[in-house]
């Protein structure tokens, strides 16, 4: 089932139209990838989430119920921009933000420092935000986001800012969080992370639903009949009627070849055929990148 | 700098008296001398200050040498040319002399001289005449209420009420505004408020800040003056010497009791020394404002005014990326607040006037000049329109505010204009 669903929004800035009928379905337990150029109405729709800001036409339900105002405590949300109260002490402020998400002083307290100790940021309890680091200050704000158990959690281009090492731990806090039940709309520009985390995505560009899917269906789909092919050993093989070769390479004693199928022939042929010149290591379809597909996608828009 | 504070308007209050003090402690000796006559001997009576030594025989010439050595602070020199010629007499000294002696020398000389003047007529028991023509003149104004009763008012007391209650209204709404807008500038700029509207909704975050704003505020203010208050009784009871305040304040309770019954009260004044019957009469006065009124008029017209421009100052900062960008939207909000303050200092000279009138029925204005107008007396149904006008203003404010505020606040890099604020106003949630 899904747990957020948004159906037909669309919402309007004077004479620009940020979104423009505009569904999504999100499943539960699921990391969903809202992508799209800037300017494409992702922090539109987030923001309409989120209750920020209304939406002019369209519906909007959480657990297959209507979104209420009161829900906000059901959802957690990381912005771009990051921000926390510069002159206030980090603890203080981690446990006003878990307050006004509706926790007790105590609770919000225990969770907090399990938290912070978990993410070993403890020390910066007594801190004030001016003093941290951007990628502390990140944690800090990470925290606060996840600390009241949202349902669903909104993060807008978490890894900003981190280091490696910090993109690691957080995002196996993600993943970790998704294991604990959590439904996660994650909205970047990295694609590396997107294929790495993601489900299902959403691609939005000028207000529209472009492209909508299970990341590893939408790559088959762009797949478009092609294939890598190693050999053992320095390997040459020529093109003919039924595959055109793309690029070859031979390196560490292995030939490395994309290849390209002209019709709907099927594999075991083209193999057999193949066999004959030399010893196959491996034959794999040759998925794009969602990083490719991105941008073919939007370039064919334009 | 919020400690400091107090003691700063303590020693503001406390240095002048102190150094005042220091002065009258100083005695200063000053030599009279007169050409060839003893027309004035003894007419410059010794002061607590000042004491004069009449000298005879003596040249100002060669006492100008000297008169430091011989402890004198200065030569009063005095030719029997005064009667006729006014600038026939001068100081000597090393120093400016004090203001106060200078009048002290002048009054009793001329006093003097019209004395002598008026001897010339040959007039019978003069010296009894003249005391028996020695007067003070104060002016009383009596208001009559609806009832006919006549009260004893003062025109003083109500033009110091209306000028503390238009300032304090013209500072509290101007830096509590002012700060409502820096904290939303912050808010935006250091991308907190994203955060927050998430969890609230952007018209409570708002008017939570309006409202956190004036009460830490008040709060401030309260501590201010009670901390002034208490280190002013401190320094007074220990540093300074008991003075007439004592007698006054032993005075004080009998007349509070005549206060209501104001011919009793005239009477009894009438027995007291000149200076404690002014004092008690301004008492009496005081006491004749109508104190209930302008405390609820104070506070409501704080309320509202407050919140008045302190959702136009949260729209602002809203629409703006920071502080410097603010100039333009700020001057059509400080006008009407100069205006009104101008318009109210010139109440206490007119308050009848059509322009205070009109000014005190502008929600724009009215929080001020209102608070101007009250201690002259105000019709009942002015005050009630005025604050009916008010009320309907503010809420359409704070309504407006809150729209401009929703849009603002997300909104950022864009240059604002007024057009652009008005087409916020049209946005749907």
């Amino acid at each position: 089932m899904a747990l957020f669903e948004a159906k037909n929004v669309t919402k309007q800035y004077g004479n620009q139209l940020a979104l423009d009928n505009v569904s999504i379905s999100v499943p539960e337990q699921c990391i969903y990838g809202l992508l799209g150029p800037n300017g494409a109405g992702k922090t539109t729709l987030i923001r309409i989430i989120n209750q920020i800001t209304g939406p002019d036409t369209g519906e909007l339900f959480l657990n297959g119920k209507k979104l209420m105002p009161s829900d906000v405590q059901f959802i957690g949300y990381l912005p771009e921009e990051r921000g926390l109260y510069k002159k206030m002490k980090v603890g203080e402020q981690a446990l006003y933000f878990a307050q006004l998400k509706g926790l007790s002083k105590a609770e919000a307290m225990k969770r907090l420092k399990y938290w912070f100790t978990k993410l070993d940021i403890i020390d910066w309890w007594g801190k004030k935000v001016e003093e941290l680091s951007k990628g502390m200050a990140q944690k800090v704000q990470f925290v606060t986001t996840v600390l009241h158990e949202p349902k669903l959690l909104i993060f807008d281009e978490p890894f900003t800012g981190f280091d490696p090492l910090n993109t690691k731990i957080v995002k196996n806090e993600i993943l970790f969080l998704r294991e604990r039940g959590a439904t996660i709309i994650f909205s970047t520009h990295n694609m590396e992370s997107v294929e790495e985390l993601c489900d299902n995505i959403t691609l939005i560009d000028k207000a529209k639903t472009i492209l909508e899917g299970s990341v590893n269906e939408i790559r088959s789909k762009w797949a478009a009949n092609e294939y890598d092919l190693v050999f053992d050993g320095d390997v040459k093989i020529e093109g003919n009627g039924h595959y055109n070769i793309l690029k070859q390479q031979t390196e560490n004693n292995k030939s490395i070849i994309r290849l390209k199928t002209t019709s709907n022939i099927n594999t075991n042929d083209i193999l057999q055929t193949l066999m004959i010149s030399g010893n196959i290591i491996s034959f794999n379809p040759a998925l794009p990148s969602m990083n490719e597909i991105f941008i073919r996608v939007i370039e064919a828009r334009n | 700098m919020t400690i400091l504070a107090p003691v700063l308007m303590a020693a503001i209050i406390i240095v002048p008296t102190l150094i005042m003090m220091n002065q009258s402690g100083d005695l200063k000796k000053i030599a009279v001398i007169e050409d060839n006559s003893d027309l004035f001997k003894g007419v410059v009576k010794n002061t607590k200050d000042a004491e004069f030594v009449y000298l005879e025989n003596t040249k100002v010439e060669d006492l100008k040498k000297t008169f430091e050595k011989a402890g004198y602070y200065g030569i009063l020199y005095i030719s029997p040319e005064l009667v006729n010629t006014p600038n026939a007499v001068y100081i000597i000294s090393k120093k400016q002399p004090p203001i106060g002696l200078l009048q002290h020398i002048e009054g009793s000389l001329k006093k003097e001289i019209e004395r002598q003047k008026l001897l010339a007529y040959k007039i019978d028991n003069l010296d009894d005449i003249m005391k028996n023509i020695e007067t003070n003149v104060t002016i009383q104004t009596k208001k009559l209420d609806e009832s006919g009763v006549e009260k004893g008012t003062s025109t003083g007391i109500a033009m110091a009420l209306a000028y503390i209650l238009g300032f304090l209204m013209y500072m509290l709404v101007f830096i509590f505004g002012a700060q409502v807008m820096r904290g939303v500038i912050e808010e935006k700029t250091s991308r907190v408020v994203e955060v927050i509207i998430s969890s609230v909704k952007p018209i409570q975050l708002m008017m939570g800040k309006i409202i956190g704003i004036a009460l830490v505020g008040l709060t401030q203010f309260m501590i201010w003056i009670f901390l002034t208050v208490g280190i002013v009784t401190v320094l007074k009871t220990t540093i300074l010497p008991k003075s007439g305040i004592t007698e006054i304040s032993q005075s004080m309770p009998q007349n509070l009791m005549s206060g209501n019954q104001q011919v009793t009260g005239t009477t009894q004044t009438a027995q007291m020394s000149p200076q404690l019957a002014e004092f008690s009469q301004m008492f009496d006065n005081a006491m004749n404002q109508p104190w209930g009124l302008i405390i609820i008029c104070f506070i409501f017209y704080f309320i509202t005014g407050y919140l008045l421009y302190a959702s136009v100052f949260a729209a602002i900062g809203s629409a703006v990326d920071n502080e410097t960008e603010t100039q333009q939207f700020m001057l059509p909000v400080t006008i009407p607040i100069i205006l009104a303050l101008m318009v109210a200092m010139g109440t206490m000279q007119n308050p009848e006037s059509s322009l205070s009138f009109w000014c005190s029925m502008i929600p724009l204005t009215s929080p001020i000049v209102m608070m101007a107008r009250i201690p002259f007396g105000v019709p009942g149904w002015q005050i009630v329109i005025s604050m009916l006008l008010m009320v309907v203003t503010f809420g359409a404010f704070v309504w407006m505010a809150a729209k401009v505020y929703r849009t603002g606040i997300l909104m950022y890099g864009k240059k604002t204009s007024w057009k652009e604020m008005w087409k916020w106003l049209r946005y749907s949630g």
